[in-house]
């Protein structure tokens, strides 16, 4: 497994190929290459992952160069392949693999054609180097290099202000997460003495401080980097505007890279977590919130790709939920069913910009399914999956983590389960309604668009073929891990939490899986409920949107005012915007007029002037005639003699 | 090969890296100023040739944990002046980044000036004979020589070459130097009276170390370096003639000034504060942090109000070196922070040199320095744009950049030292995307509006010539940094060792097993664990 890191240097090829030469190459060979490279990583993920089936899944660290090597500070170019790392390398070079596929189509008729490639082929090193890396530092170079690729693709299309204002958004509320980030990572450093996973969690673990505040505020540092880069309350505001970028990056960010990387870090910290309640439960309730919050906002959005972007927002707070739990590796199974259907929705939402002429809108959509049918399935396996219709991927890696909500009874506060529990049940209600008001407007109701104007039409191939394969993924990703009821029934064990448990702390409070008859009736239970849920929400969107269509304008009137702070995402952009935006740059703009022009530069000329006109004052002295000095030397000496006698004279 | 090694090995290498742009400067006072083009071409061969004999500092691989490549000859021994230079892994790479920076300023120059090229690239040459003599002189006096033979031609090369308020600026910058210089005088002629009370008449930094004055003296001895050295860095709030120097200097003395000038403030306090005061700099240290602090925080929101071009750069120092000097009075039981403010020198002075370089490059094509007057480049200039991008996110400490590996180390041993300003100064990061980005947003984004950048021509030969070995140095530092950080650490360490050893006595010099038992014994106050914690 020692060659690992080529997984990284694969789409570091790429970046240089079409970094130096992309310009004098055709389109065909520039997106082959880049396309190859992410094909290279999968490759040598999958090679790893055999490999470790084969070394009886033992985790290995592999040392390549040094890095930063201050004794006793040392910090490698060092990789940890375990049953963590591996699952996530696969999952993200396989699905950005699909999605570079996407983008040469996507992407065909585009002037910077190799700059988007090369980009995009960073992206994936950076994503992969967080993902193997076996120290916390060498994490934060792809923790801040995703961060990187995101502001360059956001705003790729750099002349419009919108994407270049956006992909700067993206890059300062990242680094506002990497400041706490930071700090988690001092505090790491200073507490034990190492930066590696492998040395840290033996260090937590023999060393029993569990419950010490240290742990906690590392805990929560840490947390306060993927609350940035994850897009979590309060600092999720970056993700929505991010898709001003191309759709293939939206789904590049939103599925496979980038938001994922917190979940991940939670995870590969889980020994660090499991060790304090209070950070535990600050997790939950987080990720709980932002679930609930960003999904009634994207009730009611009307660009396709605002509501995608809130449901990732949305997901990406149940798997903090479930992580904030000890059901860390059911947060991953959720990251990883989650990367094929989000990747797929975004790249269907593509296709339909694409055969509309770039229109975004919604209300200016409908009918689509006949035009682009294709897309229309894609979309609606993926709206299926996320929404938890049953047997689909995303339900049972959503049904698992409200499963474990129900049962958690986290000790500092035994409720806090239950209700986390529900918060999440009507997380998914909103899911369902929201997945399935898109999937009227855009592809089912009548077409709302001059049909002699746009002639919707469906994607070419090499955008269709690799939605597929996403849509296979999107239905049976989930038959890996499945949770106990269905296990038994469809005799499939399984295989995905055995495969990234050793990685991962004990599960805690959690129950490890339904064991008893108790716990079995406490699955069917909420299995039934989730199932309820996602059907009642699917049931509102067809009856408001379809059998009532146009109910929903006297709705918009008559709860107005909700509506419109739903509609404006609860004004949280304008409450950033006057209380830090706008005051920070007044704040900035008197420190440099008044303070540092007016006061510091104004005292450093002042003394200057005074030193100046002393001069000025003394200048006459200095009249240049003999018999003035004389006089001077004189009247001088005279007052010396006076001042001795008078000196004498005193003693 | 092995013989030229052999052969440079015996020379008198630092001698030659002074001497040879002064000969140089000399030689080409004896040309006709009409032959600007031999000029310039002479005075870059000359600066080459220096950058390349320097490489051989690093060659027959020694270690410069204590000076090597000394040389020593009484010079003055009715005052006991010696003229004695050596160089450790302190000093290392800033002779070279000196080396380096004086061809590439004097490259960067050949479009840009036009008038008086003779005195122009004689002043370029003095630069380099004084920046190398202020950072190899182990004499004090000597070293004041340097110090002070700096500002000549950096007065020269603002007053005449500069633009717009060029007077006003060169005047405020050598006034304001010389102030802090003036007390720094005083204080070594202070030095020299106490060496003399103890018979040895001397100032020669190596006695001097082995002889410390007693604390009271140090604490006076300390304030007046300390104000030489502030100035110059510049810590707030002393760092007002900085902007005007910058702004108004041509490319290449901006670029002498942030990458070398201000190093040799940081390189003063590491070299003689540390080492000559050290219970009066360990005294001192929480004062000077919250200083080093407050210029990272306040530099960076000056920077974000800023509209002209240079000036936001030239503001930007103030920020960097907040962190230099921050990682310099981290003292705790590591030297992880001094290591950093080392090696975040040289990343500084390659990092800003560049960007000064940069904005040069436009400068000189459309003759503002107004963002505004700017939008839209990345169309019309890729190359520059790409260039640009790197170095931009090199200052913004991006992980895999050098800058990253300076502001990384220097945070770590801050925090260690004080967890509130510590923390305090990780939050510059955030600041500094933020004033960077958005100034880079407003030169290379959006439609390229204005007539007169349309038709700008992207970098030329020269200018990539000039640009891209610093470029690779950013990436090299980033991710590779071994080789920097192995010849600084040893010299860091020593130096670190003794002021701990002398200011604090008790606190033991961690290492790599006591450390985690050491914190870890800190964090629980319940278990005692011995009379030194």
């Amino acid at each position: 497994m020692d060659y690992i890191y080529l997984a990284i240097v694969f789409p570091l090829l790429g970046l240089l190929v079409n970094g130096f030469f992309g310009r004098r190459m055709t389109r065909r060979a520039v997106g082959t290459i880049a396309s190859l490279a992410i094909l290279g990583s999968f490759a040598v993920s999958l090679v790893a992952f055999f490999d470790y089936l084969d070394a009886g899944e033992a985790a290995r660290s592999i040392i390549l160069l040094p890095w930063i090597s201050l004794p006793p500070l040392e910090i490698s170019y060092g990789f940890l392949v375990d049953g963590l790392s591996l699952v996530m390398a696969l999952a993200v070079s396989l699905v950005s693999f699909l999605i570079h596929v996407y983008s040469t189509g996507y992407m065909a008729d585009d002037d910077g054609y190799p700059r988007y490639f090369a980009y995009l082929n960073l992206f994936v090193a950076m994503m992969l180097t967080l993902v193997l890396a076996d120290n916390l530092v060498l994490m934060f170079v792809g923790w801040e290099g995703v961060g990187l690729c995101s502001y360059l693709l956001i705003g790729f299309w750099y002349k419009r202000a919108a994407p270049s204002v956006a992909g700067l958004k993206a890059f300062v509320v990242n680094r506002i997460g990497d400041f706490a980030f930071l700090i988690g990572v001092f505090l790491v450093f200073w507490l034990y003495g190492t930066f590696r996973f492998t040395e840290l969690r033996q260090s937590v673990e023999t060393v029993a401080l569990a419950g010490h505040l240290p742990i906690t505020l590392i805990a929560l540092f840490l947390f306060g980097g993927a609350i940035g880069k994850s897009a979590q309350f309060p600092l999720y505001v970056w993700l929505p505007d991010a898709m001003e970028g191309p759709t293939p990056v939206s789904a590049l960010i939103h599925a496979a890279t980038m938001v994922t990387a917190g979940v991940y870090m939670v995870s590969r910290m889980s020994f660090l977590y499991s060790m304090t309640e209070v950070a535990m439960l600050v997790v939950a309730c987080v990720g709980a919130f932002t679930a609930i919050f960003a999904a009634s906002i994207a009730l009611v959005q009307n660009d396709i790709k605002r509501v995608l972007a809130y449901s990732t927002v949305s997901q990406l707070g149940y798997m903090f939920l479930a992580a904030g739990l000890g059901a860390y590796w059911i947060a991953i199974f959720h990251l990883f069913t989650h990367a094929f259907f989000k990747a797929l929705l975004f790249l269907a939402s593509g296709s339909v910009i694409h055969g509309v002429r770039g229109e975004m809108d919604m209300r200016k959509m409908g009918g689509l399914a006949k035009y682009m049918p294709h897309t229309y399935w894609h979309f609606l396996i993926g709206a299926m999956s996320i929404s938890g219709i049953p047997l689909l991927a995303g339900f049972f890696s959503k049904d698992q983590i409200l499963f474990a909500a129900f049962t958690s009874r986290p000790g500092i506060w035994p409720h806090a389960g239950m209700v986390l529990w529900v918060v999440g049940v009507v997380t998914a209600l909103f899911t369902a309604f929201y997945m399935f008001r898109q999937i009227y407007l855009v592809f089912l109701t009548k077409p709302r668009f001059d049909t002699d104007e746009i002639h919707p039409h469906e994607a070419p191939a090499s955008m269709i073929v690799p939605n597929w394969f996403l849509a296979v993924g999107s239905v049976f990703a989930g038959y890996i891990g499945l949770p106990a009821l269905f296990a038994g029934i469809l005799s499939l064990p399984n295989v995905f939490q055995p495969f990234v448990s050793g990685a991962l702390a004990g599960a805690g409070h959690v129950a490890e899986a339904a064991h008893g008859a108790q716990e079995l009736i406490k699955e069917v239970l909420t299995t039934s409920i989730s199932v309820v849920v996602a059907l009642v929400g699917l049931g509102l969107a067809f009856y408001l949107y379809q059998v009532r269509y146009g109910v929903t304008e006297k709705l918009k009137k008559a709860f107005a005012a909700p509506y419109r702070v739903l509609l404006n995402k609860y004004y949280v952009d304008e409450f950033y915007n006057a209380t830090f935006v706008q005051p920070g740059r007044v704040m900035c703009e008197q420190l440099s007029r008044a303070v540092d022009l007016g006061i510091i530069d104004g005292i450093v000329n002042a003394v200057a002037f005074v030193i100046g006109a002393l001069g000025q004052i003394l200048r006459p002295i200095q009249t240049g005639f003999v018999r003035n000095y004389a006089w001077y030397i004189g009247g001088g000496a005279v007052l010396l003699v006076i001042l001795l006698w008078l000196g004498l004279g005193a003693k | 090969m092995d013989v030229l090694v052999q052969m440079m090995a015996n020379a008198p290498l630092l001698s030659i890296i002074i001497f040879l742009p002064l000969a140089g400067a000399i030689i080409i006072t004896l040309m006709s100023p009409a032959r600007t083009h031999t000029i310039k071409w002479f005075a870059f061969w000359v600066s080459v040739v220096t950058f390349g004999i320097s490489l051989f500092l690093l060659a027959g691989g020694g270690s410069f944990e204590h000076f090597s490549h000394v040389e020593q000859y009484t010079w003055l021994p009715q005052i006991g002046v010696s003229y004695h230079i050596g160089v450790d892994g302190i000093s290392l790479w800033l002779v070279l980044l000196t080396t380096l920076l004086l061809p590439v300023s004097i490259l960067s120059s050949f479009s840009a000036i036009t008038k008086r090229e003779k005195e122009y690239y004689i002043l370029l040459l003095l630069m380099g004979f004084a920046l190398a003599g202020t950072f190899v002189a182990l004499d004090l006096f000597l070293f004041f020589l340097f110090w002070e033979a700096v500002l000549i031609p950096m007065y020269l090369l603002i007053g005449i070459w500069g633009s717009g308020r060029r007077i006003y600026a060169a005047t405020k910058f050598v006034l304001y130097t010389v102030v802090g210089s003036f007390f720094m005088l005083l204080a070594i002629i202070g030095l020299y009276v106490y060496a003399d009370s103890l018979g040895h008449a001397t100032f020669d930094f190596i006695w001097l170390r082995s002889h410390l004055a007693p604390p009271e003296l140090q604490t006076w001895f300390f304030l007046a370096f300390f104000l030489a050295f502030a100035i110059k860095v510049p810590l707030f709030p002393f760092h007002t003639w900085l902007a005007d120097a910058h702004t108004e200097a041509p490319t290449a003395g901006s670029v002498l000034l942030a990458a070398l000038l201000l190093k040799m403030g940081g390189y003063g306090f590491i070299r003689f504060c540390l080492t000559l005061f050290p219970e009066a700099s360990v005294s001192a240290a929480p004062w000077v942090m919250a200083l080093a602090v407050i210029s990272i925080i306040y530099g960076a929101l000056v920077c974000a109000a800023q509209t002209d071009f240079k000036r936001l750069i030239a503001l930007s120092s103030v920020a960097h070196m907040g962190f230099v000097m921050l990682g310099i009075f981290s003292f705790a039981n590591t030297s992880i922070g001094q290591v950093g403010a080392t090696i975040q020198m040289v990343n500084h002075g390659v990092t800003t040199g560049a960007l000064f370089l940069l904005v040069g490059v436009v400068y000189e094509r459309r003759h503002t320095r107004e963002i505004a007057q700017y939008g839209g480049l990345a169309a019309v200039m890729p190359q520059y744009y790409n260039v640009f991008l790197i170095t931009m996110l090199a200052s913004v400490g991006l992980p895999a950049l050098n800058g990253f590996v300076g502001e990384f180390l220097i945070l770590l041993g801050a925090f260690r030292a004080d967890w509130a300003l510590g923390g305090l100064a990780t939050f510059g990061v955030v600041l500094a995307a933020i004033y960077l980005l958005t100034m880079f947003r407003k030169v290379f984004h959006g439609e390229c509006t204005n007539p007169e950048n349309r038709k700008l021509l992207d970098l030329n030969a020269r200018e990539l010539g000039y640009l891209v070995p610093l470029v690779l140095l950013m990436l090299w530092i980033g991710l590779y940094p071994k080789p920097y950080l192995g010849a600084i650490k040893p010299a860091v360490d020593n130096t670190v060792k003794s002021v701990m050893r002398i200011a604090t006595g008790s606190i033991s010099y961690a290492r790599s097993g006591e450390k985690a038992a050491a914190v870890l014994a800190q964090v629980q106050p319940a278990e005692p664990t011995g009379g030194d914690a």
